[in-house]
């Protein structure tokens, strides 16, 4: 009898039971609102709670504080459905929520911090926001300047953040805060409730894509929280930091991915029902070509971005290749995007068609969660230079 | 008085999919077309599942079909149904010989209420609940609807639009008619079919996809039930609907009316 080998698909029915779930979530109860939702220059809050009656926010967390446990492989099969919301703004916003700024939670926090931030955060009853960045430091989060001082059994925070995704809206922060000396020696994490005084959300940021997500600048004026809300170890922040950023890294290449497979499924679509000079586009050989290279760009970007999965899956060091996945995927995004509107024509530069949006806010996909250049840098430090 | 619910749930193709007819006309080409629950069952899964948080009991869901109609099974299973049955069969099927599995499968189980899709999509037959009904000698009111709209505030809350009266004797149904709507009330056991506007059925949370996975699915081979599963209706040919030509630009109301008249022979 001849061996088979197994093969390489990662997703089981069970992934796919759940991906139908969000496709068609996204597809019946979000996309017919996401201009309206752009317009606004909002969504409805309320989608926080659906989200977490879904079980969209508990994917890997424990059953305990009311997640379902499972891996990494529901959260990729979740983020690349999300794509077909067609607002890119409220998918950023649920992916900051559920995958960048609690599992810092599931992973390091005491039980009390799980139950008053967690557990009301996977429920979608508390929206959570990551605050890093500020006006002086971004890619350099060894330069943070906002300080948590001990004061007693309290920390007073003081300073600013900004780039904030669900900053105005936020029931509390993870908030990356300066507890020691400079450096990254000297950093640490804070759950910030965002009732606590001296706390103002400064201005929504208006930006060139993602409308209907608010993205803030955020100050703290001697805003007193309990030292117990202190996440992890006291000055380990940095390295806290840079461990998460490994999944919000991957879920970034992964939106990027299944960003692009649905902008080249539009542009193939209109290729066939639009005719130039009596035929389809989609019988032009320029067309045909640019549209081949780009279905070939994006399975190369999925395997790369299922590889680092894999690695991160499996517990082995993924770093490299996450970095890897973040910066193929987002860097191609952006040419394929340009191409799927070139094609598109006339109709590919009104906000009606769902490529003209997609293209606006594929931009910032080489800037947020780690810039291209700092994708770079950290693979040319793995590779030994 | 808890009820006890029996609900279909037909594995249809999925109207998303790529649907083409096969070179000789026999049927459709399966490959590459996805499959899911019927919409109108999805509907009916619904309804049950609101009359069993109303008034406590169970929903049991049945499928007949092929291996793969596991799926669609644990598809209502995953919305909160609390168990499958799987009536296994591998040929073709017609309204008669479902109907007569049905029967069957509602003698074994009993239930208060049969709740039904009132057509699944695929062949729109419309036929398995009215001669379900027929078979068992029960009351039917095929069509439920209800008078609030699916945006509502019944229908945030998830209240069912089937009334069940506290005794669990009737079961009063707002039905859809020409014309408007027509209230029937229909004594229990009865059988109930759904039309479009009767809720807005739930998405499959992921930990309901989860606990589906250990629900009971049981399996009954269709030969088992002491039905003739001979169809009575035979598939002879099926054809694509011919492809929409070009319009034509008249000048004005009179030519249109000759090129109705002359070459559309419409008029």
């Amino acid at each position: 009898m001849r061996r088979r080998m197994p093969g390489l698909d990662p997703f089981t029915e069970d992934h796919q039971a759940f991906r139908r779930t969000v496709r068609e979530f996204c597809e019946r109860e979000l996309a017919p609102h996401a201009r309206a939702w752009d317009a606004a220059a909002e969504f409805p809050r309320a989608l926080f709670r659906t989200f977490g009656e879904l079980g969209f926010f508990g994917i890997r967390h424990p059953p305990e504080w009311g997640g379902t446990g499972l891996d990494w492989w529901y959260v990729v099969a979740y983020a690349e459905e999300l794509v077909r919301c067609r607002n890119a703004g409220l998918a950023m916003a649920m992916l900051v929520h559920g995958e960048m700024a609690i599992p810092v939670i599931a992973d390091l926090g005491t039980d009390e911090q799980k139950r008053e931030f967690l557990a009301p955060a996977i429920r979608g009853e508390r929206i959570a926001a990551l605050a890093i960045s500020e006006p002086d430091a971004g890619s350099d989060v060894a330069a943070l300047r906002t300080t948590a001082r001990r004061d007693g059994d309290d920390l007073v925070v003081n300073g600013a953040k900004t780039w904030i995704t669900n900053g105005a809206r936020a029931d509390f922060l993870t908030l990356a805060v300066r507890t020691g000396g400079p450096g990254h020696e000297g950093l640490s994490l804070l759950l910030f409730p965002t009732d606590t005084p001296g706390f103002q959300v400064s201005r929504t940021l208006e930006k060139v894509g993602n409308p209907s997500s608010d993205t803030a600048l955020l100050f703290f004026e001697d805003c007193r929280v309990p030292a117990r809300w202190l996440l992890g170890e006291e000055n380990q922040g940095f390295y806290h930091v840079m461990a998460n950023f490994q999944g919000e890294r991957l879920v970034a290449a992964v939106q990027a991915v299944a960003g692009m497979q649905l902008m080249v499924e539009d542009a193939l679509r209109y290729a066939g029902e639009r005719s130039a000079f009596g035929r389809p586009l989609a019988r032009m050989q320029v067309w045909r070509h640019k549209l081949a290279e780009h279905l070939t760009a994006i399975e190369a970007a999925r395997w790369l971005t299922y590889r680092a999965c894999d690695l991160l899956q499996r517990g082995e060091p993924a770093v490299k290749e996450i970095s890897m996945a973040k910066l193929f995927a987002c860097d191609l995004a952006q040419r394929v995007a340009y191409d799927c509107m070139q094609l598109h024509g006339g109709m590919g530069y009104v906000l009606e068609t769902d490529v003209a949006r997609a293209w606006r806010d594929v931009r910032v996909m080489t800037i947020a969660g780690g810039t291209s250049e700092i994708m770079k840098e950290i693979i040319s430090r793995a590779a030994g230079m | 008085m808890p009820l006890k619910l029996l609900v279909t749930a037909k594995r249809v193709e999925d109207p998303e999919s790529r649907i083409q007819v096969k070179p000789d006309g026999t049927g459709i080409v399966t490959e590459g077309v996805n499959y899911k629950l019927n919409p109108f069952d999805e509907i009916a899964v619904e309804e049950a599942l609101r009359l069993e948080e109303q008034h406590g009991g169970e929903v049991v869901v049945v499928s007949i079909g092929g291996a793969r109609a596991v799926t669609e099974l644990r598809a209502a299973l995953a919305m909160g149904a609390d168990r499958g049955i799987h009536v296994r069969h591998d040929g073709p099927l017609d309204p008669v010989v479902v109907s007569a599995l049905l029967a069957k499968v509602f003698e074994q189980e009993k239930p208060d209420l049969a709740i039904l899709g009132k057509q699944s999509i695929d062949d729109d037959q419309n036929q398995a609940g009215q001669y379900l009904a027929e078979r068992l000698g029960l009351g039917q009111a095929t069509f439920a609807s209800k008078h609030d709209s699916l945006e509502s505030e019944a229908e945030q809350k998830r209240l069912p639009g089937l009334a069940v009266s506290a005794d669990g004797t009737r079961v009063t149904v707002v039905r859809e008619v020409d014309g408007g709507v027509e209230t029937l009330e229909v004594r229990l056991p009865a059988v109930v079919t759904t039309d479009l506007r009767l809720n807005k059925p739930r998405f499959a949370s992921l930990p309901g996809i989860m606990k589906a996975k250990k629900k009971e699915i049981r399996e009954i081979p269709a030969a088992s039930l002491g039905v003739d599963l001979t169809p009575k209706v035979a598939v002879r040919k099926l054809a694509a609907p011919p492809a929409r030509k070009g319009g034509v630009k008249v000048a004005d109301v009179d030519e249109l009316v000759r090129k109705l008249r002359d070459e559309a022979k419409a008029v």
